[in-house]
């Protein structure tokens, strides 16, 4: 699409958001994929319509408050750049153009301190320790708790597991294949820190060693993706200093963190760290995604009795970082379990990051399309790779009367190899 | 004022938050799968029923507003370009399948129903809807009807015009008509293929029963590849001359199949001009059919050729070609899509001069067409940053236009006229021909509101007719 962007001035960031819209040719091939099309009906809600305003809007030809509302419904979900024939990066685009506007932006208070709170919240456990046990006293005086504050009340769990640090390392088994450097995750350690651990066990069992490098945190991507890239950027240093360049790779196990690690570099493009960072995203693998190509050095040993399966792509797994074959082929390796795919495959949980903190309505209307579409297969466990999504869609199923367990690939696969699935 | 008092009386029928004013929503609906075109409307109404439909239509003739209908906003040619004092009449939310009846082999569906949704529908009793552009996972059947539209079956199946039975429209005034009916075999004109492609200019369809057809027993698809666009032109005309009727035959170009390959990875055989012939039909009938042709492409020099009858490769096949006009997003920051056609005979002829055209200009064309019925897409490759190239392959675009007319063929295939080719309507149709036509538009549409500016140039003020007519 032509554009009249003055390039030069937005600078070296510039073309992370001129090249996409140069990009875009407009044939709409995107708006079945995107979830707020498909839920609102209404261009400016679909990714070619937000594209031209966001073009319009560098073209000075439309204020960016008249647009914020439709580029705030935005999932980032990235959907439309499998759809896309022409190749757009929607996300990178997204992602630039908030981090641009929201320094400047001027939300109404409840609204900025809820952000504030989400995000200075989440990344930290012991911070996001004490929110859980603060939310469960709020829970019971939910009516008196402030309403911008109350998604966020809503979406703490009932009861965090207990703490369960990874260690540093865990040895590989047999003959060593490869050595690796494992992203925790901040949330993930929190809501479900067994994930961590499967991902080390189901490596070390197939010979890789695993080591979790002291000193990492947040990987920066919730803020990255919600515009602010400030914040972002000082949680990724920590990462930058804490990861070795000594691996074969640096493992993720949510998918938001892979994706937004593999973003480390557009993030810090024109940064002294420039480089560093572009090395570390080149680094970054999916847990599924890495074990997968290195192949398992044996399968998990058949079911003693057989169990359907649905997986359940992750956007920032399957959109972001296009895996989707990986994580499939892994569960087919497990003899006696039935892989299902629900429908409506490509279309996001409504999890998104803080989205669901921020817009509960349109959040939780997907959310229940997707637990819908997930029991209409029959599935006895829910499969994907990215906590928010399985946070999000254990909650749409536990609110249909159908809690059925949901776990990440890792999970699965480590239960299948200790006989416990 | 008159338009507050318009919106007040759009909103008034229903439309409350659903009429959109802001300056945001407004862009966002400036332009369709045109960009070259961009126009800000009045308003956009979002219907969510056919009584809306009519009764936005209604309110706009009363007050002499012009309105233009969108599904998904998907046109070529800009036949959804809002008119900068009317309203946009968004039908994208009528999207019911409303029944499918197997045994009479039809659907009746809302105007905003996606074209590959028919078929999805009617995919649990073994039929499908068989017109196939190449954006049916988004274009709309109402889109379909106001354009005709084809795609790659319809080589054997026919454009929409042959695959609808009856229509309810809503009339330029508002008045609600049934055109045909629920047979094949009706009495009196044939009001419903009058409608189809007539570009929205006789209002609005709110309602379609659409033919249904078979899904196939038995589907072969064959890759060839040729050393040039001429001989693979030839292939098609020996397997027509054969008195064979694939139910697609499609050429691309390298610079296509480039363009597919960036986008999709098809995995097409390359090294030349990649001829796609399927065939469907009763599985002996099917092999016979593909013996004959796989004979005939070696005839006619085919370097290489490889068949599948394998779903997962056929719809990758299927989606790179499909994909084809947008992934030359791949290989340049702009381009322009056109639609000509010259008869099928002289397609090898009609090629080597859009080549030699092209080359004079230094020009990029990449050509990807429905080789079966003489329907050529070429694909004008240029930089819109540099200065004058715009203007360069408009001029390149009209030549090859001027070509295909010139061999006897057309300046439109499927995209339709819009407001893109407008002005080429001179090159096929004398001033008689096209005052006949804008006598025939203003007894239906006296006031010119329905999709003002499409098709037909308006014609000026002073020699306008529509007051004689009213």
């Amino acid at each position: 699409m032509k554009h009249e962007i003055p390039v030069e001035e937005l600078g070296v960031r510039g073309p992370l958001m001129a090249d996409p819209i140069a990009a875009c040719v407009h044939c709409g091939f995107c708006l079945p994929s995107c979830p707020t099309y498909v839920t609102m009906g209404e261009e400016m809600d679909s990714p070619r319509g937000r594209i031209f305003l966001i073009k319009e809007v560098l073209e000075g030809k439309l204020e960016v408050e008249l647009a914020q509302p439709y580029l705030d419904n935005c999932l980032g979900c990235q959907a439309c750049e499998t759809a896309c024939p022409s190749g757009v990066r929607y996300g990178e685009l997204i992602t630039e153009f908030r981090g641009r506007v929201e320094p400047r932006r001027r939300r109404p208070v409840a609204e900025r301190a809820r952000r504030e709170l989400a995000l200075r919240t989440l990344p930290h456990g012991k911070r996001f320790r004490a929110a859980a046990r603060a939310g469960a006293v709020a829970r019971k005086l939910r009516a008196a708790v402030p309403r911008t504050v109350r998604p966020m009340v809503d979406l703490l769990p009932e009861r965090l597991p207990p703490a369960r640090p990874l260690p540093c390392r865990f040895a590989a088994q047999g003959e060593r294949r490869a050595r690796v450097a494992l992203l925790a995750g901040c949330v993930q350690q929190q809501l479900d820190p067994e994930i961590g651990w499967a991902a080390g066990r189901v490596l070390a069992r197939n010979g890789v060693e695993v080591i979790v490098p002291a000193g990492q945190g947040c990987c920066g991507s919730l803020a990255m993706h919600s515009g602010e890239a400030e914040g972002a950027r000082r949680l990724a240093r920590r990462n930058l200093a804490a990861f070795p360049e000594d691996v074969d790779a640096v493992i993720t196990t949510a998918a938001g963190c892979g994706s937004g690690m593999k973003e480390y570099g557009a993030l810090f493009l024109g940064e002294p760290e420039e480089a560093q960072a572009g090395a570390l995203a080149g680094r970054t693998r999916d847990v599924a995604d890495f074990l997968y190509a290195l192949g398992l050095a044996e399968p998990p040993p058949a079911l003693a009795c057989p169990r359907r399966v649905a997986y359940q792509d992750a956007c920032h797994l399957a959109h972001a970082q296009k895996v989707t074959a990986p994580p499939r082929r892994l569960l087919s390796a497990i003899e006696g379990l039935e892989l299902l795919e629900p429908a409506e495959a490509g279309l996001c949980c409504g999890s998104a990051g803080i989205y669901s903190l921020e817009r509960p309505e349109v959040a939780a209307e997907l959310g229940e399309r997707k637990a819908r579409n997930l029991l209409a297969t029959g599935a006895a466990i829910l499969a994907s790779g990215n906590i928010g999504c399985l946070t999000q869609l254990q909650s749409h199923l536990a609110r249909l009367g159908h809690p059925i367990p949901a776990l990440h690939t890792v999970q699965v696969l480590d239960r299948a190899y200790s006989r416990t699935l | 004022m008159e338009t507050a008092d318009l919106f007040t009386e759009l909103r008034s029928l229903g439309l409350g938050e659903r009429l959109l004013t802001g300056d945001a929503q407004l862009a966002a609906f400036g332009s369709d799968a045109l960009t070259a075109f961009h126009q800000r409307p009045l308003a956009v109404a979002v219907v969510e029923s056919a009584a809306e439909v009519a009764a936005v239509v209604r309110l706009c003739h009363r007050r002499a507003v012009p309105f233009v209908a969108r599904g998904s906003g998907t046109s070529l040619s800009g036949g959804s370009l809002p008119v900068g004092e009317g309203i946009v009449i968004a039908l994208n939310r009528l999207d019911r399948v409303l029944s499918v009846d197997p045994d009479a082999r039809t659907a009746v569906v809302e105007p905003g129903v996606i074209n590959l949704a028919v078929s999805a529908a009617a995919a649990p009793h073994g039929l499908a809807y068989a017109p196939d552009p190449s954006s049916q996972s988004v274009c709309t059947i109402g889109g379909n009807l106001a354009f005709n539209s084809g795609g790659a079956h319809c080589l054997k199946h026919g454009m929409t015009s042959n695959h609808v039975l009856g229509l309810c429209v809503v009339l330029p005034d508002g008045e609600v008509v049934d055109l045909g009916g629920d047979s094949t075999e009706h009495v009196g004109p044939d009001w419903t293929a009058m409608f189809s492609g007539c570009e929205g200019l006789f209002g609005i369809a709110i309602e379609a029963t659409l033919r249904l057809v078979p899904i196939p027993e038995s589907v072969r698809t064959a890759l060839a590849v040729f050393d040039s666009l001429e001989r693979a032109g030839d292939a098609v005309a020996a397997i027509v001359g054969a008195g064979l009727v694939p139910v697609a035959m499609e050429i691309m170009d390298p610079l296509a199949i480039e363009a597919a390959e960036a986008s999709v990875s098809p995995g097409y055989p390359r090294g030349g001009a990649l001829l796609i012939v399927e065939l469907e039909g009763e599985e002996e009938v099917v092999e016979g059919e593909l013996a004959a042709v796989e004979g005939l492409l070696r005839d006619c020099g085919c370097a290489e050729m490889r068949t599948t009858a394998d779903p997962d490769e056929r719809a990758l096949i299927w989606k790179g070609r499909k994909s084809a006009f947008s992934a030359v997003g791949w290989l340049s920051p702009d381009y322009i899509v056109q639609d000509g056609v010259v008869p099928r005979t002289r397609l090898g002829e009609a090629l080597r001069e859009i080549e030699r055209l092209g080359a004079e200009r230094g020009i990029r064309v990449a050509n990807v067409f429905h080789a079966g019925d003489g329907n050529l897409h070429p694909l004008i490759l240029f930089d819109g940053r540099e200065a004058g190239a715009v203007e360069r392959a408009e001029e390149l675009a009209a030549e090859i236009l001027a070509l295909c007319v010139e061999l006897g063929g057309s300046i439109t295939g499927e995209h339709g006229v819009g407001v893109e080719k407008r002005e080429y309507m001179k090159l096929m149709f004398s001033a008689a021909d096209l005052a006949l036509m804008e006598d025939v538009r203003a007894a239906v549409d006296p006031g010119r509101l329905a999709n003002r500016g499409k098709m037909l140039t308006p014609p000026p003020p002073a020699a306008s007719r529509s007051a004689a007519a009213a």
